[in-house]
């Protein structure tokens, strides 16, 4: 197996007396998309900070196409980053901009110009050439941002939270775009992100962070349908978590005690742990009980019509502290203050160590 | 009741720009005076005073020197106090707040008394009265100045610029020179032009540092000590017309600023 191209090992972090990074290891393939997904604080963008070469890690190393870059200034390092707020130069026209980069390898002014040409193109924005940058809008500027981090070929490019200004409907648009554009010219992207659907969409590999460590890390197909803790279970998307103790563990079977009553669910768990079991609200079943694993009734708190479903919020009837998250079909007939039945199938469960 | 309100305000108003500008206008109509003295009734307008302040030799070549001394220690004023400024604001450093208070503390102290101060260190220290002293002397009124004006429009929102320079290549020069000096531009502009005015009519510090060789202010003094004449006063307009001009430049570059 080759080396990652870049292969962050054991990397710690503290700004003063708090620790914002722990012990923190990620492997990036060539070409692969990687979201790092977290709440504020969690970390990610010191991570960023840290590939980019903004931030020198207090411990562990950071190796780029197996070079060890651990203290190698951003000028020196084979990474772009297209800033939050853009930082376009507000003084240079578009063409300039995107120029820079080519301008401080010492590239002739014929080159430097087709090929900002080019990497407008990319972006879609071959028209403002000649344009300062406040008279583009706030997607056109984070186009020229990514053209100007992208022209010089970086080995990784950095995004930190490049579609956090930008309103939904735009952001949506460049979310499919930044994929494009990302399978088009092979770079590995590394973006930063707290929106867990962007994260699903965009991802190759999602890693969710949190408190200054990596909780899981996979596919986001398998991170959604099968989080490792409780926290990305959480974190991405949204889930119902009945806690319980293991009573029985015997054949890859566990039995769990739970407010609602016993649950048996392949897995395995020591006896007597704590464990918390997740189901996604598209896997619960209300009204009659269809699935195979009975989950008690409910009383109905409220129901938010959401456009091609309703979300559904129900106390449990044996423990009112659980909270069951469902979704139902836009056209139930369910509503606040009914009792509901409650249950899922077994494959549905998350077993979450707790 | 209303109207007098209205009467008070226009006659306060006239009065207050009266009081500030009648001075001037007197100094610059008897300028024109056709005859040899600055008292009513007048008589031009003409232009023989202000063609006897330019057929003088000391009055021009003191005219140069003060334009040199200004430009000069101007430029010397807004690369020191770009540069602290620049240190102030994207390092951390020991005590910063406190090494910010005395930098701008020389704005504080009266004219005489950093002229005093000079005169006593560049005697101590061998320096004789010059240009060069006085030009020194500017340097020392205007930094905090220029400090002030650059390190007040210095925010965070170009760091991520200087880094995004950084990250794509730039030298630390290369960012200063590329990057912050064209974003900083218009204060750069506005704390010169200020620094030129302030150093342009400045008398106390010239006149203490100052023998031979002086500038314009000093020269004027010299004129008065021989009793009023249209001269002075054309030379007075003369003085007031640049420093016009200069203040116009600062409030174009500091106040028309787009806003980014």
């Amino acid at each position: 197996m080759s080396a990652p191209l870049v292969d962050i090992r054991n990397v710690s972090h503290r700004f003063g007396q708090l620790a914002v990074l722990k012990d923190v290891s990620l492997a990036i393939e060539p070409g692969s998309y990687t979201i790092l997904l977290g709440p504020s604080g969690s970390g990610k963008t010191t991570l960023l900070s840290i590939l980019g070469g903004f931030v020198t890690p207090s411990e562990g190393k950071v190796f780029i196409r197996g070079q060890d870059c651990t203290a190698v200034p951003p000028a020196r390092r084979p990474t772009t980053t297209v800033f939050q707020d853009y930082a376009l130069f507000p003084h240079m026209s578009v063409g300039s901009n995107v120029g820079f980069g080519l301008r401080m390898q010492g590239v002739d002014g014929a080159t430097r110009a087709a090929k900002a040409r080019d990497a407008l193109a990319l972006v879609g924005l071959a028209a403002a050439f000649d344009k300062k940058p406040h008279q583009l809008s706030g997607g056109q500027r984070q186009r020229v941002a990514l053209a100007r981090a992208l022209v010089i070929e970086p080995a990784v490019l950095l995004l930190d939270e490049p579609l956090g200004a930008l309103d939904l409907k735009l952001r949506r648009q460049m979310q499919d775009e930044l994929k494009a554009i990302q399978k088009r010219v092979g770079t590995a992207f590394v973006h930063v992100t707290h929106d867990q659907e962007e994260a699903m969409a965009l991802a190759d590999h999602c890693v969710v962070m949190n408190d200054g460590r990596i909780e899981d890390e996979g596919p986001p197909e398998r991170v959604y349908a099968r989080p490792k803790t409780r926290f990305s279970a959480t974190f991405m998307g949204e889930s119902t978590i009945l806690a319980g103790t293991v009573t029985e563990a015997r054949n890859g079977i566990v039995t769990v005690s739970t407010a609602v009553g016993p649950i048996s669910v392949h897995g395995t768990s020591p006896a007597g742990g704590k464990i918390a079991l997740a189901i996604r609200p598209e896997h619960l079943v209300l009204d009659e009980a269809k699935g195979d694993i009975a989950l008690g009734k409910a009383k109905v708190g409220d129901v938010v019509f959401q456009g091609s479903f309703k979300r559904v919020l129900a106390a449990s009837a044996q423990d009112p502290a659980l909270q069951f998250i469902a979704k139902a079909p836009a056209s139930a007939a369910v509503q606040a203050g009914d009792t509901i039945a409650v249950s899922c199938n077994a494959q549905d469960i998350i077993l979450l160590a707790d | 009741m209303r109207a007098a309100v209205r009467l008070a305000a226009w006659v306060y108003a006239i009065a207050v720009y009266g009081f500030i500008f009648l001075p001037v206008v007197v100094l610059v109509l008897f300028s024109l005076q056709a005859t040899s003295f600055p008292i009513p009734p007048f008589t031009g307008p003409s232009l023989r005073w202000y063609q006897a302040v330019l057929s003088d030799a000391r009055l021009t070549s003191a005219l140069v020197n003060s334009l040199l001394v200004a430009v000069l220690s101007s430029l010397a004023s807004i690369a020191l106090g770009f540069l602290s400024a620049w240190g102030f604001a994207r390092f951390v450093l020991p005590g910063s707040a406190l090494l910010r208070g005395l930098i701008t503390l020389p704005l504080t102290v009266s004219y005489l008394i950093i002229g005093m101060g000079l005169l006593v260190l560049f005697n101590w220290a061998g320096v004789p009265k010059s240009l060069l002293a006085a030009g020194i002397g500017h340097v020392v009124i205007n930094l905090p100045l220029c400090f002030a004006i650059i390190y007040s429009q210095m925010g965070d929102h170009q760091i991520n610029i200087e880094r995004a320079a950084r990250d794509l290549g730039a030298a630390e020069w290369k960012v200063l020179l590329m990057i912050t000096v064209p974003v900083m531009a218009p204060a750069i502009f506005a704390g010169f032009f200020l620094s030129m005015t302030f150093s342009w009519d400045e008398f106390v510090i010239s006149f203490l540092l100052t023998r031979f060789e002086t500038t314009l202010p000093v020269e004027i003094w010299n004129l008065l000590r021989s009793g009023l004449n249209p001269k002075t006063n054309a030379v007075g307009s003369l003085v007031f017309a640049v420093s016009i001009v200069l203040v116009v430049f600062f409030e174009l570059t500091l106040l028309r600023r787009k806003p980014a």
